[in-house]
């Protein structure tokens, strides 16, 4: 078994309280059955919207992530399968799929040599 | 633990009303902010630990602590509700007021003071039931639309002139002054009157949508009973009719979804714990002298709920007490409903004459159900070709595929029959 981390991409932003609750209900969901399969290794954290972005030799300090909605990583877990191929398969499942996020999903690299 | 059914549309409108009460009503979008803010903590957070064990106070303290945050931010930039201003500028004062604010007694007397505060005179009648449910039940304007058969441009435009209404009225609604409580409580029944007849005969398809509806009326009308100055003969009269008529709601749809009149319902799906419920409040509305609309239609509905079969109706009753609906609230619709049980009491020919009689029967002409009536007296006299025709029309009229499905099976029925 090899470990993945999910990086969940995109944020719902404008949504009516009951879509949001039907939304996170299927997140909820998705977890337990992440877990009761066995491939939650961490369930990771979800990450706030606001943050800063430090670059360069002069440690240019700005307001970000500048970037789109879209591609805002919102949290990351990681997981437990076989390999990248049933990684991937796994995450099919991730509602943000549905909202029209995404889900990079990168090996962990093993240290031990 | 398991989410609750609704959970994020009911506390958005506690949230709302009370965030708009510390805020100060001309802060509104601000507190749907905070509300809107907090539900997105709630999806990140629970959906990556779980639902917590008390998921509506988890909300609410999010809220609250968002709050907090936002008048430290604010305050020298705003001002706020007027009454608690001077409580919100110092450091000492400012937890322990939001504190209070956000205690239970106080949330529910902010969810009646913005129900109050959305039934301004000042606004339609459309505006004041759109507004309800946008701000106390969470409804977001596609939901309206949806559940109204009109467009999200039509519901956006009515609710942002509400807003500005309400913003324009500087403070919300006092509940602790008596006179004025009594003086726009009437404004009130009618909007969620109207809220639940929207969900109970209203034209949207979607037959969830509809029974939400019915349910968010009955919520905020036992908000109205939970206060003392709202709980009057008209209000436990209003909750008695929504009762007895929400009791039929398990009935009204057949297991292949098709529509069924009150006359061929299945009776034993009638929830009889509400009809009890409807009884009962119906008996506590009988005080004092005051009669109201809700009085009469909660009494026929009554009589609905205690025959067993449809031909146990007192329809002699029923006649009478639309007699008595008509002198207090007349509407062709009220007209229309008289010339059915007419019938059922006298037979087609009478109920003809009477439907021939109703006044201003061309507010009636978009409405399906008024020469499906026509049709259904004719049908029943055995002019089966001139009640076809009347049910084509209807069918013509149409608001949604179970009414369309429901008419087109009476066209059908008439082929079977006789020429004239």
């Amino acid at each position: 078994m090899s470990e993945f981390t999910y990086l969940f991409r995109g944020r719902n932003t404008s949504a009516s309280p009951e879509e949001m609750q039907k939304h996170m209900e299927k997140w909820v969901a998705w977890f337990k059955e992440l877990g009761a399969k066995g491939y939650l290794k961490d369930p990771g954290h979800p990450l706030e919207g606001d943050g800063k972005v430090v670059s360069g030799k002069q440690k240019i300090v700005n307001d970000g992530p500048y970037a789109e909605a879209k591609d805002v990583i919102g949290g990351y877990i990681v997981i437990e399968a076989r390999d990248l191929a049933q990684a991937a398969e796994i995450s099919k499942g991730c509602p943000i799929l549905e909202v029209g996020g995404s889900v990079e999903v990168r090996p962990i690299q093993k240290l031990d040599m | 633990m398991e989410p609750i059914d609704h959970l994020f549309r009911r506390e958005s409108g506690r949230m709302v009303a009370t965030l708009t009460r510390i805020f100060g009503v001309q802060n509104l979008a601000m507190a749907e902010d905070v509300v809107q803010d907090a539900f997105r903590r709630a999806l990140e957070v629970w959906s990556f630990r779980g639902v917590p064990e008390n998921p509506p106070a988890w909300l609410m303290a999010t809220a609250k602590n968002r709050a907090l945050d936002v008048l430290r931010r604010e305050r020298t930039a705003r001002t706020f509700a007027p009454e608690l201003t001077r409580l919100l500028q110092s450091e000492w004062t400012l937890a322990p007021t939001i504190e209070e604010q956000f205690q239970e007694h106080a949330i529910r007397d902010d969810v009646l003071r913005m129900m109050f505060s959305c039934c301004h005179p000042r606004m339609s009648e459309e505006a004041q039931v759109a507004l309800v449910l946008h701000i106390l039940c969470g409804f977001s304007v596609d939901e309206i639309a949806s559940a109204f058969v009109s467009t999200h441009a039509a519901i956006e435009k009515r609710i942002t002139r509400a807003k500005k209404a309400l913003a324009k009225s500087k403070r919300l609604f006092d509940v602790t002054a008596p006179a004025e409580f009594s003086a726009r409580l009437p404004a009130v029944q009618r909007a969620l009157y109207l809220l639940f007849n929207e969900g109970y005969h209203g034209a949207s398809a979607e037959k969830a949508v509809r029974v939400e509806l019915c349910r968010e009326a009955m919520r905020l009308t036992a908000v109205i009973l939970e206060h003392s100055f709202g709980t009057t003969p008209a209000t436990y009269a209003l909750a008695a009719l929504m009762s007895l008529d929400a009791a039929r709601l398990p009935a009204r749809v057949d297991a292949s979804g098709d529509l069924l009149s009150l006359l061929d319902q299945d009776r034993s799906q009638w929830d009889q714990e509400r009809v009890a419920e409807g009884l009962k409040l119906l008996e506590l509305s009988a005080t004092g002298s005051d009669l109201s609309e809700y009085h009469v239609e909660a009494a026929i509905a009554s009589f609905h709920a205690r025959a067993l079969r449809v031909e146990d109706t007192d329809w002699a009753a029923i006649v009478s007490l639309y007699d008595t609906l008509m002198k207090i609230r007349p509407s062709p619709i009220v007209a229309l409903n008289r010339a059915i049980a007419v019938a059922q009491n006298e037979g087609p020919e009478r109920g003809l004459e009477e439907f021939r009689a109703i006044k201003e029967a061309d507010l009636l002409a978009s409405y399906p159900f008024y020469p499906a009536t026509l049709g259904e007296l004719e049908f029943r006299r055995g002019k089966y070709k001139t009640a076809r025709q009347h049910f084509a029309e209807a069918l013509a009229l149409a608001r949604n595929p179970m009414e369309r499905r429901f008419l087109d099976q009476r066209v059908r029925a008439c082929d079977g029959g006789d020429t004239q």
